[in-house]
């Protein structure tokens, strides 16, 4: 978030009227100026609904591990469009990390499982149902 | 670029290395506690991290707020926003 917000602001410093225009950047300026606002490219604007933590260990780590993977094909879709070194090698940079991420997550994944009972991963929810003492 | 400045940069990019280290380890421990091998890594670069802060803090003005030690004036929120071109 914050590396592409200072991708943003750097990009949108001194803008004038005539390259707002010609951008197509003259919607967002009218709402934000050049403040930053998140938003997704087809202008949904951004909002924690985007995200889900259900109090599930296996729910959320594959929640995790799938926004891993989206942000991953996103940055991937960044690449394709955008040649400019300067933005393109730290997009570069956060597609690796979502590549580590999503080791990180699948092993905590595998951690949890193997902490829960073999024959059904579901039998209970380790985060809720206490084991009896 | 004068000299004060690369001298600036070049421990500004160091710091953001061994930061990277220190960051990556941190996420594997995470999930193996144990490893002695990564836990030696981690105290390793932990060191030399805090080293160059501190080195930069006393040079340059501070990069976090556990290495910031106003003395005159409030360099914290005077020095120029990464976003804005400074290194802080």
């Amino acid at each position: 978030m914050e590396i592409v917000c200072t991708i943003i602001y750097q990009l949108t410093k001194n803008l004038s009227p005539e390259e707002i225009k010609a951008s197509g950047f003259d919607k967002y300026y009218v709402d934000h100026t050049l403040a930053l606002w998140p938003q997704a490219a087809g202008g949904i604007p951004f909002n924690a609904c985007e995200f889900q933590s259900k109090g599930d260990p296996i729910t959320d780590l594959m929640e995790d591990m799938a926004a891993e993977q989206k942000a991953r094909s996103t940055y991937e879709n960044i690449l394709r469009l955008v040649k400019d070194p300067e933005v393109a090698d730290p997009i570069r940079y956060l597609r690796e990390r979502e590549v580590v991420h999503f080791q990180r997550f699948g092993e905590g994944l595998r951690i949890t499982q193997e902490h829960l009972d073999s024959k059904n991963f579901y039998a209970f929810n380790p985060a809720f149902d206490c084991p009896q003492k | 670029m004068k000299g004060n400045q690369m001298e600036q940069m070049k421990l500004f990019q160091w710091i953001n290395m061994v930061s990277f280290a220190v960051n990556d380890i941190v996420l594997y421990l995470d999930t193996h506690p144990t490893d002695q091998k990564a836990i030696s890594y981690f105290n390793h670069f932990r060191e030399v991290r805090m080293k160059a802060l501190k080195e930069y803090e006393d040079n340059y003005g501070p990069l976090t707020l556990d290495t910031a030690k106003p003395d005159q004036m409030w360099l914290w929120s005077t020095q120029p926003m990464p976003w804005e071109g400074g290194y802080c």
